[in-house]
């Protein structure tokens, strides 16, 4: 039997022209169904002048108001609902960040919609209903697990949800139950792939034929390095719990930028200082706008990524335009070991168990890892002569910002006036980690 | 007898030693004894000086983690078998040593040390109990 290429092939090869007019039907009614549903978003509006009746077409989208993370998390827990309670049938929920996390609301539609875009990224990688999906993204209020595990139910795959760690039961479910997709984190494939290595697998020995890999930063070096460990062929995908999950855009054959599902998102490239809309092909912050969300509708959402956007011709007949991953950020973010931190959260944990705000954040690589260090000065009344006592501190520093981000760094405390202090703005993280082509 | 012990916080590379003793050379403070104990990242640098107090508060100014603590001082024997019988005693009342290092001494004949443990007066009453010579700062300056 032939393999099928796409799961929707009328909307993903959809001639330009028809998407974009099928593009500005839905966000004529989706900008009506905001203002008249989202007060807070309708107060942006007000604020720039603008009422539903200016949005004709997506040529009038410049005209909406931006949507930041920080007006996301203020409209903490539901000010960003859109929908009847009645209506909503799950939240999933972003890592948690400064203490408040964004609380993601659905519809079954919405489910739907999004558990179709992960089915495209798994029809992408190749995948059919013969196939064996092993989904060892994290299960819960974290996207990546339960988006891949509707997307491959949606396909008709065999579905292993697996969730993350555990990496002994992992590699022994992928052998025995002959999974032929591996979707995770990149470095979790890593990880599995040197495990298996190191257990004395050789990649043909290994049942996988695909990984779909994403939520956090990968470079093409990496990719190359899984794809030989793993025998396989890597896809990028991309999401965000702020639009749905992941499957917002994902890779197909070619492996070059990821196709974005633009029936149900319009994107953006801007300037992120200006907020100028840039043409195609250059670079900037990009910008989202949901056009089928109902419970949860973000219009131009600020994702803080910095990306291009092409609209070449591609050989595997999507006509989507595709984006390149994401170049780095246009704010102070670090997504560590596909967890989202941010320097103030580490910030806030020091001030609360009475540390001086003087720290120094390192991160690198290390066996395709990230590796997560915090520095962080010891003021003079805290030292009392004993190694025990600073140790002690440090683990339970470790300790206190593990349960704020969600991850532990190896805290080390230094003595007084150590970290360099720099003029103006100071600098709190030094990346050696390359993770950026 | 505890005898007062200095010790600072310094950052493990090269100079942080140097900079402490400077500080202290230019005082005028007279060092009678020194150790550094290190982990990668940093090392705790213990003084026994003359005028401790004075020490931790031109090391405070400079910014420095400085702190004044009783430690246990005392002599035996400079002869073989001399440490190992103070430390059968503390070991049957079940004290733990955090560190002990040696004071250099210009009387013959005996060995002199200095030790943290977990507990500074059971320590001193354990020597004193069993005989064993204590030392005070005014012998040692």
């Amino acid at each position: 039997m032939e393999k099928r290429k796409y799961y929707q092939e009328e909307i993903e090869t959809m001639p330009l022209e028809q998407l974009q007019k099928l593009q500005s039907e839905k966000l004529v009614k989706q900008v009506k169904h905001v203002y008249e549903n989202l007060p807070y978003y309708r107060g942006l509006m007000e604020k720039k002048g603008v009422t539903p009746d200016d949005i004709h077409g997506i040529e009038d989208l410049y005209k909406l108001p931006f949507i930041e993370k920080s007006d996301l998390r203020e409209c903490y827990p539901d000010g960003m609902r859109a929908m009847p309670l009645s209506e909503c049938v799950r939240i999933q929920s972003t890592s948690g960040t400064t203490g408040k996390r964004v609380i993601a609301y659905y519809t079954q539609q919405d489910i739907d919609l999004w558990e179709d875009c992960c089915a495209r990224a798994i029809i992408a990688a190749g995948a059919d209903k013969e196939d064996v999906v092993q989904v060892s993204y994290g299960y819960g209020l974290f996207t990546g697990g339960p988006g891949l595990n509707g997307g491959s139910h949606k396909v008709g795959s065999l579905t292993l949800p697996m969730s993350s760690g555990n990496t002994e039961r992992q590699l022994q479910f992928m052998l025995d139950m002959k999974a032929t997709v591996l979707c995770c984190t990149p470095s979790y494939a890593a990880y599995l792939g040197e495990s298996l290595k190191e257990q004395g697998y050789t990649p043909d020995q290994i049942p996988l034929k695909a990984g779909i890999f994403g939520a956090e930063p990968w470079t093409q070096e990496m990719r190359r390095s899984i794809e030989q460990t793993l025998g396989i062929k890597a896809y990028d995908i991309y999401g965000l719990t702020e639009l749905s999950g992941p499957g917002v855009s994902f890779e197909c054959s070619e492996q070059n930028g990821m196709h974005i599902n633009e029936d149900h998102f319009i994107a953006e490239i801007i300037n992120p200082d200006t907020g100028e809309v840039l043409p195609e092909g250059e670079k900037g912050e990009l910008v989202f706008t949901a056009l089928d969300k109902q419970a949860f509708p973000v219009l131009r959402y600020r994702t803080r990524d910095i990306c291009v956007l092409s609209r070449k011709k591609c050989s595997c007949g999507r006509t989507h335009i595709r984006m390149a991953k994401p170049m780095g950020r246009s704010d102070d973010m670090m997504i560590i070991r596909g967890v989202n931190v941010f320097p103030s959260q580490i910030e806030a944990v020091l001030l609360a168990e009475g540390f001086s705000e003087n720290y120094l954040i390192k991160l690198g690589r290390e066996n395709n890892s990230d590796t997560f260090d915090v520095y962080v000065e010891l003021r003079p009344e805290q030292f009392d002569d004993s190694v025990k006592n600073i140790t002690a501190m440090e683990k339970s520093l470790a300790g206190a910002m593990r349960n704020m981000i969600g991850i532990g760094p190896a805290v080390h405390l230094v003595p007084p006036k150590t970290i360099q202090r720099s003029e103006g703005k100071a600098k709190r993280v030094i990346d050696e980690r390359k993770l950026h082509d | 007898m505890a005898i007062r012990q200095l010790s600072v916080f310094v950052e493990n590379k090269q100079g942080s030693l140097h900079e402490i003793t400077d500080t202290l050379a230019k005082a005028n403070i007279d060092l009678r004894s020194m150790c550094v104990a290190d982990t990668s990242n940093y090392g705790i640098v213990r003084i026994i000086a003359d005028q401790p107090e004075k020490a931790k508060e031109l090391l405070d100014k400079e910014g420095h983690a400085a702190n004044v603590r009783l430690i246990n001082a005392f002599a035996v024997p400079d002869q073989p078998g001399g440490l190992t019988k103070v430390l059968s005693l503390l070991e049957g009342k079940g004290v733990n040593i955090d560190y002990m290092y040696a004071l250099i001494t210009s009387e013959d004949g005996k060995a002199y040390s200095v030790m943290r443990t977990g507990d500074t007066e059971m320590t001193d009453k354990i020597l004193i109990e069993n005989g064993i010579e204590l030392l005070v700062e005014e012998k040692l300056h």
